[in-house]
C-alpha cells in the first residue's frame, strides 16, 4: 500500500467557494453533507489509476491538501500556511462562479503558492498586478475551477463562462466549471452531469485527471 | 432667501458624505466580497451621510455660519430622518437578511422579518422603562421618547469601546507584555504540524485502498438505512467497515490535533512579528505611547469612580475651565469671547475627527474577523445600526465639552433630556466593563489564541 507513488495537489481558493465539498466529492464520492469552515489545512486522498487500460497502468495515491483561509490574512497565518507549499506537483485554483472577487483573487493565491513576490524585479514595470510572464516558466501545472454554476441565471451564464476561459488561458491552465450539489449526484458513484467536459492536462507530469 | 442658501449648502454636504461613505463601502468593507444587493450599500452610505451632518451642525453652531432658524431647521429634520432610518429602516432590513439566509422561512420573508421588526420594536421599548428617562409630557412616538432610548444604547456602546480600548492599548502596544519567541520554537511547531499531516496521510491512504479493495470484490458498504436496517447493522457487519470507522475516528483526533498546532503556530509568528516591530523606531515610539495611555486610562478609571462616588457630574466644560485657570492663575489677559470660540472649535473638531476615524477603522477589523460571503450583509446593517447610534449619542455626550453658549441648540432640539444621566450611565459601564475585562484577562494579556478559536467555531456554527 505505502508502496504507492504519491502525487501532491493543493486545492486553493477563498473561502466558502466550495474547495472542501470538491475534495469531499473526489475522494468520497459523496457530496459533503454539513460544510464548515476550514482551520489550517484538510488533506484527503484518492487512488487513481493512472493511464488505464494501457500496459503503462500505474496506480497512484493523489494527496488533495485543501488550505484554507483568505488571501488577505495576516502575514503570520501567510507564514504558517506557507509551510504546506513544499514539493507540490500541481495546484488545483478554485473559484466561486457567482463571485467576481474569488475570480480575481486567484492571481494572488497563486502566487503565494509558488512563492514569487507581487513586484517584479526585472526590468519591466508593472503595477504590480498580475504579470503572465510570472507563469511562463512555471512546471508546475495548474487547473482552474469553477463552482455553483447553477446558481447562475441561463441568460449570464454565456458571458460568465467566457470571462472564465479568458482567466483559465491567463494561467497557462486547463479549466473546468462545474457544480456541486445534492440533486444531480447519481447512485453509481462516479457520474457528475452537467459540466462541460475540457481535455485532459499532461504538461510533463505524471499524472492526467479525467472523470468518468 | 437665505434659508435656500442655508438648504443647498446642506444639501452639497449631505451628498458629499454620502459620496465618501458609498466609496468606503466598496473600497474598504466589501474589498472581498461582491455587492449583490445595493440596498445595503446604500443604508450604509445614508446612514453615514446623516451621522456626520449632525457632526457638521454642530461645528456650524459653534462658528456661527449659516442662518439661526435654518440650523434649527435642518437639525429637527436631520434627527427626524436619522431616527427613522436608526428605528425602522436598519432593524427591518437586518431581520430581513436574517429570513433570508434560513432556507426554510425563504418564502414568507416579508411576513417573518416583519414579525421579528415588531419584536425589535417591544424590546426597544421596553428599554426605556427602568431608567429616568421618561417624561409624561411627551406623546408616544416623540422624539424625546425614542432618542432617549437610542441615547441609552449608544451610550452603553461608547463605554464598552472606551473600557475595551482602555485594556487592550496598553497590551496592543507595549512590548512589557510579549513573549519571548525563538525560530527554533517557530521550526519545532512546524514539524510537529508536517508530521501530524503526515499521520493523517497515511490513515487515510489506508481507508481509501479498504474501500477500492472492498469495492472490487462487491462489498457494498451498505449504510443502515431504516428500523431494521440498524438493528442489522449491530449485529452482522463487514470487518472492513469495522475497520473503517475505528480509523475514521483516530483521524478525527488528528485532524482536531492539527487544527490545534496551525493556530499555535500562527500565534507565534504573530508574536514574533510584533518582537521584530518593537524593535524599530515606530515601535518605540508606541511603546512609549502605550505607557503614557495606560497612565491616562488610570487617571480615567479614578475620575469615573469619584463622579459615581461623589454624586458629581462635571459642571463647566474644559474650555471654560482652562480659560479660567490661564486667566485667573497664570494672569494672561486675552479675548476670552475670541478665543473660546476658536478653542472650542478646535477642540470638539478633534473629538469628532477622531471618533469618526477611530469607529471606523474599528469597525473594518470586526468586520474582516467575522464576517463570511453568507452572513456579510447581516453583519454590514448591524454595524450599521451600531454606527448610527453610536454617533447620535456622541453627540449627546459632545454637548459637555462644549462652552454655554453653544449647547443652546442642542438643549432645545432635544427637549427635556436629562443629559446628566447619560454621563453618569457611560461612567457606570466604563467602570463595570473595565473590572471584567481585568478579571478576565489577568493583567490585560488578551489571549489571542482562544479569540482565533472562539472565531473558528463561530463559523463552524454557520453550515447553512
Amino acid at each position: 500500500m505505502a508502496s504507492l507513488d504519491r502525487v501532491k495537489v493543493l486545492v486553493l481558493g477563498d473561502s466558502g467557494v466550495g474547495k472542501s465539498s470538491l475534495v469531499h466529492l473526489l475522494c468520497q464520492n459523496q457530496v459533503l453533507g454539513n460544510p464548515s469552515w476550514t482551520v489550517g489545512c484538510s488533506v484527503d486522498v484518492r487512488v487513481h489509476d493512472y493511464k488505464e487500460g494501457t500496459p503503462e497502468e500505474k496506480t497512484y495515491y493523489i494527496e488533495l491538501w485543501d488550505v484554507g483561509g483568505s488571501v488577505g490574512s495576516a502575514s503570520s497565518v501567510k507564514s504558517t500556511r506557507a509551510v504546506f507549499y513544499n514539493s507540490v506537483n500541481g495546484i488545483i485554483l478554485v473559484h466561486d462562479l457567482t463571485n467576481k472577487k474569488s475570480s480575481q483573487n486567484l492571481y494572488r493565491w497563486s502566487l503565494e503558492a509558488l512563492n514569487r513576490d507581487l513586484v517584479p524585479t526585472g526590468v519591466l514595470v508593472t503595477n504590480g498586478d498580475y504579470d503572465r510572464e510570472q507563469f511562463a516558466d512555471n512546471q508546475i501545472p495548474l487547473l482552474v475551477i469553477g463552482t455553483k454554476l447553477d446558481q447562475i441565471h441561463e441568460n449570464k451564464r454565456h458571458e460568465v463562462l467566457t470571462r472564465t476561459a479568458f482567466l483559465a488561458e491567463d494561467f497557462n491552465a486547463e479549466e473546468i466549471n462545474l457544480v456541486i450539489e445534492k440533486r444531480y449526484f447519481l447512485r453509481d458513484g462516479n457520474q457528475i452531469p452537467g459540466f462541460p467536459d475540457r481535455k485532459r492536462f499532461g504538461g510533463g507530469t505524471l499524472k492526467s485527471l479525467h472523470y468518468d | 432667501m437665505s434659508f435656500l442658501i442655508d438648504s443647498s449648502i446642506m444639501i452639497t454636504s449631505q451628498i458629499l458624505f454620502f459620496g465618501f461613505g458609498w466609496l468606503f463601502f466598496m473600497r474598504q468593507l466589501f474589498k472581498d466580497y461582491e455587492v449583490r444587493q445595493y440596498v445595503v450599500q446604500v443604508i450604509f452610505s445614508v446612514t453615514f451621510a446623516f451621522s456626520c451632518t449632525m457632526f457638521e451642525l454642530i461645528i456650524f453652531e459653534i462658528l456661527g455660519v449659516l442662518n439661526s432658524s435654518s440650523r434649527y431647521f435642518h437639525w429637527k429634520m436631520n434627527l427626524c430622518v436619522i431616527l427613522l432610518i436608526l428605528v425602522f429602516m436598519v432593524p427591518f432590513y437586518i431581520g430581513y437578511f436574517i429570513v433570508s439566509n434560513i432556507r426554510l422561512l425563504h418564502k414568507q420573508r416579508l411576513l417573518f422579518s416583519c414579525l421579528l421588526w415588531l419584536t425589535f420594536m417591544y424590546f426597544f421599548w421596553k428599554l426605556g422603562d427602568p431608567f429616568p428617562i421618561l417624561s409624561p409630557k411627551h406623546g408616544i412616538l416623540s422624539i424625546e421618547q425614542l432618542i432617549s432610548r437610542v441615547g441609552v444604547i449608544g451610550v452603553t456602546l461608547m463605554a464598552l469601546l472606551s473600557g475595551f480600548g482602555a485594556v487592550n492599548c496598553p497590551y496592543t502596544y507595549m512590548s512589557y507584555f510579549l513573549r519571548n519567541v525563538t525560530d527554533t520554537d517557530i521550526l519545532a511547531l512546524e514539524r510537529r504540524l508536517l508530521q501530524t499531516m503526515d499521520m493523517i496521510i497515511s490513515k487515510k491512504k489506508r481507508m481509501a485502498m479498504t474501500r477500492r479493495t472492498m469495492f472490487q470484490k462487491g462489498e457494498v458498504h451498505n449504510k443502515p438505512s431504516g428500523f431494521w436496517g440498524m438493528i442489522k447493522s449491530v449485529t452482522t457487519s463487514a470487518p472492513g467497515s469495522e475497520n473503517l470507522t475505528l480509523i475514521q475516528q483516530e483521524v478525527d483526533a488528528l485532524e482536531e490535533l492539527s487544527r490545534q498546532l496551525f493556530l499555535e503556530t500562527a500565534d507565534l509568528y504573530a508574536t514574533k512579528e510584533r518582537i521584530e516591530y518593537s524593535k524599530t523606531f515606530k515601535g518605540k515610539y508606541f511603546n512609549f505611547l502605550g505607557y503614557f495611555f495606560s497612565i491616562y486610562c488610570v487617571w480615567k478609571i479614578f475620575m469615573a469612580t469619584i463622579n459615581i462616588v461623589f454624586d458629581r457630574v462635571g459642571k463647566t466644560d474644559p474650555v471654560t475651565r482652562g480659560i479660567e485657570i490661564t486667566v485667573n492663575y497664570l494672569g494672561i489677559q486675552f479675548d476670552v469671547k475670541f478665543w473660546s470660540q476658536h478653542i472650542s472649535f478646535i477642540l470638539v473638531g478633534i473629538i469628532i475627527v477622531t471618533s469618526i476615524r477611530g469607529l471606523l477603522i474599528t469597525l473594518t477589523k470586526f468586520f474582516y474577523a467575522i464576517s463570511s460571503s453568507k452572513s456579510s450583509n447581516v453583519i454590514v446593517l448591524l454595524l450599521a445600526q451600531i454606527m448610527g447610534m453610536y454617533f447620535v449619542s456622541s453627540v449627546l455626550l459632545i454637548r459637555m465639552s462644549m462652552p454655554l453658549e453653544y449647547r443652546t441648540i442642542i438643549t432645545e432640539v432635544l427637549g427635556e433630556l436629562q443629559f446628566n444621566f447619560y454621563h453618569r450611565w457611560f461612567d457606570v459601564i466604563f467602570l463595570l466593563w473595565d473590572k471584567t475585562m481585568n478579571n478576565l484577562t489577568g493583567i490585560g494579556h488578551f489571549p489571542v489564541l482562544e479569540l482565533n478559536v472562539f472565531i473558528c467555531n463561530r463559523k463552524l456554527v454557520e453550515n447553512l
